[in-house]
């Protein structure tokens, strides 16, 4: 995984709420059987429409998604990540995200930022008065800044530490082989197995 | 002090446990499809790390199969591929495949189950969001991502942080005609599409207590969507009755060591749930969506909601979005809302239990002039099973079309698709925007209103059909 430590970039403001995965991704681009290539696909429905907020010739190279709450919810498909990161985002901000799109989201470093809505809008009014303000995502500091906004957000303290360093979760996983042996070891036999082991 | 369901599972699959890092948790079974592992396999090759638990893994092939003419090459050459990927996957690492064509094929979520291989206390795991459904056995079963499904593949662990719990009691009697599906809709649309983040929802009271292992099915599976991180419900006689006799169940002195352990698996008298939502079963009515995510849900006999009516500025919008999108206007009656499709299936309502339902309601009657029906069995199992009880004869008899089992128009990743602005009645779990296909509009609703609003061809519930039929006797 790629290391954050901070990013600043200019934004999308994206006013809706409860932007599911399939809008993010639609399902037929599930069929690819890479992690790149997505790019086309990120909200593909609405890009249609050509004054979507994405298809705005100021938004060009924006790479701070500004969303509504409960961003990502529905399927738990890693491709909307991908899809995300492949067309240039490197953290989304909302007030609320749905569970799994944030881990997947974490894993692949993507940064996701909690804000209060108040702030979202605050991010919202600023960069849509002026598309060229910039906004620092800095995960050292756990802080948003853009105009004159200062938001510190939350991250708890181990996958702060997994993003900045870059770590390999199965790699930091694979060093308790001794605990995963020993419980495997102790499990109930009538736990159900699919194939004879 | 006590525990609940969630945090007894939970704890009995720390495998480490330290401060400052989430816990390590065992996955006792690892269901596989072929649309979220491919990534996940190739991240293994690349590593050079084998599956580390073949015992406790199996996939199957269901997105993207075709439900018809599924003895031809499949004719999207993408699907193809995709299938193909799979399959060498599952045979370069050893994985148990049960492909397109194959008995045990199906729904992941409706073949886990059916193979005995949910079972309570134990985890579950699927690099899908429907993943939830498994805890209707008192599992702690969830959607993963990829990168997810690697790591268990590689491990057989996850690292994950302890969620909050949350019970949802269901008192009194569920009036005739209302549904497990009608429930967990009128649940989601009460505690919103947010309203279980971060928690394991534990669905109890009399009203859960007794309901079948397939209607508990349908609850656990929508747990997702109210945007739980899992739903479970308690192990008790219906689970036990359920899986005895079953491929994996156990068997001789193993049956009566899991049962000993499974009959506690209950949430303490005395624990402590971090939220608490009550709901009456007897004030319930059959429920359909109207709008674009599944909390946007109302009572049959309700209407459009008026989105000036939100006070939420956000909630306000997504309503304005919802009925431009739907093609709906605030205040008509949901009952004068016509479909063109009427989808049965999907791992929400694909089991034999939904089949015999909706049939029931079709028997000696006619799917309306114009109106498309689509039966989808959830498993090659369940579609056996419905064909030795005449349920096919009575589906297309009635003028529906009985598919092969797959999850179809669920989501549309195959042939079975809305075209645009099409209007469907689906007994799925999402009417999100395009799900079907591209601009297609989805109304959810259970299985017997799905088969009600086949006949008149607008929706509406069983009680709204006051023809006399001559139903054929066939089962």
């Amino acid at each position: 995984m790629e290391a954050f430590t901070t990013h600043t970039g200019r934004a999308v403001p994206l006013r809706r709420s409860n932007v599911d995965t399939d809008q993010i991704i639609p399902a037929h681009w599930l069929k690819k059987v890479t992690r790149d290539g997505f790019e086309d696909g990120l909200f593909e429905a609405w890009r249609k429409d050509g004054n979507f907020v994405l298809n705005r010739p100021e938004r060009q190279g924006a790479s701070v998604l500004v969303a509504g709450p409960d961003f990502g919810t529905g399927s738990s498909r890693e491709h909307a990540v991908w899809a995300l990161q492949n067309y240039g985002f490197k953290a989304v901000v909302s007030s609320r995200f749905a569970d799994i799109f944030r881990g997947n989201s974490l894993k692949n470093g993507l940064l996701t930022v909690v804000l209060e809505q108040q702030v979202v809008d605050a991010l919202w009014a600023l960069t849509e008065a002026d598309p060229t303000v910039e906004v620092t995502v800095d995960l050292e500091a756990r802080q948003v800044r853009a105009g004159g906004i200062t938001a510190d957000f939350e991250l708890d303290e181990n996958a702060r530490w997994r993003l900045l360093n870059g770590l390999d979760d199965i790699s930091l996983t694979l060093q308790n082989e001794a605990d995963i042996a020993a419980y495997e070891a102790a499990r109930p036999v009538f736990k159900p197995r699919t194939i004879a082991a | 002090m006590g525990r609940t369901l969630a945090e007894k599972v939970w704890d009995d699959h720390v495998v480490r446990r330290a401060e400052g890092e989430p816990d390590l948790l065992f996955i006792d079974l690892h269901l596989l499809h072929e649309v979220t592992s491919p990534q996940a396999f190739d991240g293994l090759r690349q590593a050079g790390r084998p599956v580390r638990r073949l015992d406790l893994t199996i996939a199957t092939e269901d997105h993207n199969t075709p439900t018809l003419d599924i003895d031809k090459p499949i004719a999207d050459p993408v699907s193809r591929a995709q299938l193909e990927t799979l399959r060498k996957n599952c045979a370069d690492f050893g994985v148990r495949l049960h492909p397109l064509g194959d008995v045990e094929q199906g729904v992941v979520h409706v073949v886990g189950p059916q193979l005995g291989l949910t079972q309570p206390g134990t985890t579950v795991v699927c690099g899908d969001s429907h993943t939830s459904t498994h805890g209707a056995f008192g599992a702690l079963a969830f959607g993963i991502g990829t990168s997810q499904v690697e790591h268990v593949l590689a491990t057989q662990t996850l690292p994950l942080a302890r969620p909050k719990t949350m019970a949802i009691t269901v008192e009194g009697e569920l009036p005739d005609e209302v549904t497990a599906k009608d429930l967990i809709l009128a649940i989601i649309a009460r505690i919103g599409t947010g309203g279980g983040q971060g928690y394991i929802l534990e669905y109890r009271g009399s009203a859960i207590e007794k309901l079948s292992m397939e209607a508990r099915m349908t609850i656990c599976n929508m747990s997702i969507e109210a945007g739980a991180r899992a739903g479970m419900i308690a192990p008790d006689a219906t689970t036990f009755d359920y899986l005895k006799g079953r491929d994996h169940a156990p068997e001789g002195e193993d049956w009566d060591a899991a049962v000993a352990y499974w009959k506690t698996l209950r949430s303490d008298d005395d624990a402590v749930f971090d939220a608490e939502v009550v709901i009456d079963a007897t004030e319930l009515a059959p429920f359909v969506t109207w709008g674009t995510n599944p909390g946007q849900g109302a009572p049959l006999s309700a209407s459009v909601p008026d989105p000036a009516s939100y006070e939420d500025a956000s909630e306000r919008h997504a309503a304005e979005k919802a009925l431009e999108y739907m093609g709906l206007t605030a205040g008509q009656p949901l009952r004068d809302i016509n479909v063109d499709t009427v989808f049965v299936g999907s791992c929400t309502n694909g089991r034999i239990e939904d089949l015999r339902n909706a049939a029931s309601i079709l028997d000696g009657r006619k799917v309306a002039r114009g109106v498309r029906m689509l039966v989808v069995p959830g498993s090659v199992r369940v579609a056996l099973q419905a064909v030795s009880e005449g349920l096919d004869k009575v589906f297309t008899e009635a003028g529906a079309e009985w598919r092969h089992a797959g999850c179809s128009m669920c989501l549309g990743m195959n042939p079975d698709q809305l075209a645009p602005g099409e209007r469907s009645a689906s007994t799925s779990n999402r009417n999100f925007e395009g799900r079907q296909g591209k601009g297609g509009r989805t109304h959810l609703v259970s299985p017997q209103v799905a088969a009600a609003t086949a006949v008149l061809g607008h929706l509406a519930s069983p009680a709204d059909l006051s023809d006399a039929r001559t139903p054929t006797g066939v089962r």
